[in-house]
């Protein structure tokens, strides 16, 4: 489950009691972090207007080398530079070359190295992350793309496609959605005396369910209060019970609100009610499904393969139960996007583009990796109905939510994950660690559209 | 015996003194060079300090001025705002930085005491003659080499409250084995400071054995002839006599464990809650997460002053009390 991390986590940097025997050097260290890009010029240029039809009518210039960076180190990693060659082997004079990273390594380095001009030509990002990029202009608008491309909303699933706009200008083209679904283990199900082929799809058959394995000692769903894939479950209730993270210009936190307070309250639940074991650490809730401990856990489409590597394991995977009333589920997205250049190569950058709208027609090969092309086409191909547990979740498609596209959104969203934690973990009252979440929240929103311009 | 005596004849404290006006006469004479060869000698290291510890410092207090984000063009000038802002309860940093001062705290008071007191005895022990010895000191200070991914991911999962081994051995043993070590206080402290001290205890030990091995062996004849007991020497002889090493781990290791950041970044995840949330974890989620650097290098200052303090006041508590 490394693969998919939504948020940029701040990088793990490896203190240790060596390098920090004084404050000093912690102080310096950030300080000259900071002083790292504030050379003459802090500010990228714009690319150019693209000629040559922005990558639509091919590439017939020199032979050009692109620098592709990505964080797929996980499962989906392969797929992706399988696709690369191919690409390659296609095109003579386009030679691409990945680079694959730690995610969070990805969003520390990627604003740096655009900043000293050494940024790659293509990149990819997770949607949640393309404003703030957007507004601190580590990459370009891609509206030339788009439009050269022939790109346009009909091509793709409206969700993922409207998360790419920010001020109006399109900065990214979507590759992939990746939601939560309802995995569960047909084992404990039919040890439980439920029907394993018939998951849970309602509140009430959900609870009833629960119950039935309580009454066998099972506790059917272990809720972690940790981000993946708590915070994910929770904000999919939110959204099922007709509330919202944010209102849609992010001026204001909602969370707090009625569906938000029954959200966490549902969640929480489980522990009170005996339907989960209290007090787990992360990744255990997924780790109990594959042990046989639990019954269901809601987890990422990622999660397809992590349990396919696990042989003797049988299991089904659904879209989210509707527990709230509206069916709606997490996502997230991963977008091609470009780097701004500060000595823009118009090869490259004509190049860049040939790529982007090649690999877009190519996602099937992609969604083997265990996602859902965000493309048409691709997702309402034969070959990809073929792929049955990403076609079962791909039919959530229409009732995805991603958080809205504003600069800095990233910067609540943790807030949000320390009152799940306070409810889950401490057994706070939902109402209270929400409120006080969404208190902290809306200052930083604030702060936010000052420092933005929003 | 009870200390080796490698170097029988060295003293106890300080270099021998030097003699007086030598510097002078060298530089009289010319034997020495110039007057300049001291700082010639100083310059790669100079030059490193400077690059990268006095200029960035400098910038540092720059950049607390301004709301800074290095990519953004306008970065506006804000004078003291990113300072009062950390004493005004209504801006939106005065929460998190406190919280994590606060954590910062705690973890100081709960792991020095150990990891002072800890090695001292560690050492003591492996100051002894034995058979074995010498595999013993490398056992115990072999985990300071792992770093903090390899200790935090390790304690991570064998802490673990549902699946984790030492869970699994508390039960196999028949004590309860339901102990959420990561997820609830104080259990999660108590984790992060014992392996904490499981890692760094060697360190801490190697520094007290040098020290020890300072002391003359003759203190301790003295001591055994007038009919001293092992307590009475560890308190007038070993303890005083380690004085400046004692000095220089209770400055370290305070400054050390106010410096926590990837233990409960790796194990804890910062909770439960936020309380394992340390003041460092809070100044790199906002400098380099959240590209507040104005605000983060501001909130390093503060930190960095009240540590400056601390140390001081470790000095005075451990001065030499002339009589």
């Amino acid at each position: 489950m490394t693969n998919t991390q939504p948020h940029s986590p701040l990088t793990p940097n490896p203190v240790t009691r060596r390098t920090i025997l004084s404050g000093a050097f912690g102080l310096a260290g950030l300080a000259g972090l900071a002083a790292c890009g504030s050379g003459s010029s802090g500010v990228p240029g714009q690319a150019p207007a693209v000629s040559a039809g922005g990558g639509a009518t091919g590439y017939s210039g020199p032979k050009v080398a692109l620098q592709f960076w990505n964080g797929f180190t996980g499962g989906d990693g392969p797929f992706m530079k399988r696709l690369v060659d191919q690409f390659n082997s296609e095109h003579p004079n386009i030679a691409v070359s990945m680079n694959t990273m730690q995610w969070a390594d990805y969003y520390a380095k990627l604003p740096a190295a655009v900043t000293a001009g050494k940024g790659p030509d293509i990149g990819i990002m997770h949607v949640d992350s393309v404003a703030t990029n957007a507004a601190r202009n580590v990459i370009q608008p891609l509206d030339d793309v788009a439009s050269a491309l022939k790109l346009s909303e009909s091509d793709f699933a409206p969700v993922p496609w409207k998360a790419g706009i920010y001020n109006g200008k399109r900065y990214s083209i979507p590759l992939d959605v990746h939601p939560l679904g309802f995995f569960y283990n047909k084992t404990v199900m039919e040890k439980g005396g439920l029907d394993p082929e018939k998951p849970p799809m309602t509140a009430d058959d959900y609870m009833a369910a629960l119950e039935q394995l309580k009454s066998k000692g099972i506790q059917g769903h272990w809720a972690t209060p940790f981000p993946f894939t708590g915070s994910m479950s929770v904000q999919s209730l939110i959204w099922q019970f007709g509330g919202n993270l944010f209102s849609e210009d992010a001026k204001q936190v909602l969370w707090a609100d009625d569906p938000g307070v029954k959200a966490l309250t549902w969640f929480q639940d489980l522990v009170t009610k005996g339907y989960s074991q209290g007090k787990i650490a992360q990744d255990a809730d997924i780790i109990a499904l594959q042990n046989g401990k639990t019954a269901f856990n809601w987890n990422g489409i990622w999660t397809i393969n992590t349990l396919k590597e696990k042989s003797g394991l049988d299991w089904g995977v659904a879209p989210l139960p509707n527990i709230g009333g509206t069916k709606a589920a997490w996502a997230g997205s991963h977008q091609f996007i470009l780097p701004t250049s500060r000595t823009p190569d118009e090869n490259k950058q004509t190049a860049a583009r040939v790529f982007l709208n090649w690999i877009s027609q190519k996602s099937l090969e992609w969604a083997k990796g265990g996602q859902v092309p965000a493309r048409n086409s691709v997702r309402e191909s034969a070959e990809f109905k073929a792929l049955k547990d990403q076609e079962t979740l791909a039919t959530q498609i229409d009732y995805l939510h991603f958080p809205p596209a504003v600069a800095g959104i990233g910067d609540a969203i943790p807030e949000f994950e320390k009152a799940l934690n306070q409810a889950v973990l401490g057994g706070q009252d939902p109402k209270k660690v929400l409120s006080d979440a969404a208190g902290r929240a809306t200052k930083i929103l604030e702060a936010n559209a000052k420092k933005y311009g929003g | 015996m009870a200390v080796t005596t490698a170097q029988p004849t060295r003293p106890s404290s300080g270099a021998p003194p030097t003699p007086g006006g030598r510097r002078s006469r060298g530089a009289r004479s010319g034997i020495h060079g110039s007057g300049w060869t001291p700082y010639l000698f100083l310059a790669p290291f100079l030059v490193l300090f400077i690059t990268f510890v006095a200029v960035p410092a400098l910038l540092g207090i720059w950049i607390s001025l301004h709301d800074w984000d290095f990519l953004l063009p306008n970065k506006p000038f804000v004078g003291a705002q990113n300072y009062t802002d950390l004493i005004d309860s209504g801006a939106p940093q005065f929460q998190p930085f406190w919280n994590g001062m606060k954590a910062t705290g705690i973890f100081v008071l709960i792991s020095v005491p150990f990891l002072v007191t800890l090695p001292l005895l560690l050492a003591i022990v492996l100051n002894r003659k034995f058979p074995g010895r010498t595999f013993f000191r490398a056992v115990f200070f072999a985990p300071f080499v792992l770093g903090v991914a390899v200790v935090g991911l390790m304690w991570r999962y064998l802490l673990d409250p549902s699946f984790g081994m030492v869970n699994g051995l508390l039960g196999a043993l028949g004590l309860p084995s339901d102990t959420a070590w990561t997820t609830e206080q104080p259990w999660a402290w108590i984790s992060l400071a014992a392996v904490t001290i499981w890692w760094t205890i060697g360190f801490n030990a190697v520094i007290y054995l040098a020290g020890l091995a300072d002391i003359p062996a003759e203190h301790y004849e003295a001591a055994d002839i007038d009919g001293a007991t092992a307590w009475q020497k560890l308190r007038y002889i070993t303890i005083p006599g380690l004085r400046p090493v004692l000095i220089f781990i209770v400055v370290t290791t305070v400054l050390a464990s106010a410096n926590m950041f990837g233990q409960s970044y790796l194990i804890t995840k910062g909770g439960p809650g936020d309380s394992t949330r340390t003041a460092i974890m809070e100044i790199a989620d906002l400098g380099l997460s959240q590209y507040r650097m104005g605000q983060a290098s501001a909130m390093s200052y503060v930190l960095a002053v009240c540590l400056a303090l601390i140390a001081l006041l470790n000095f005075w508590l451990l001065r030499e009390k002339k009589s």
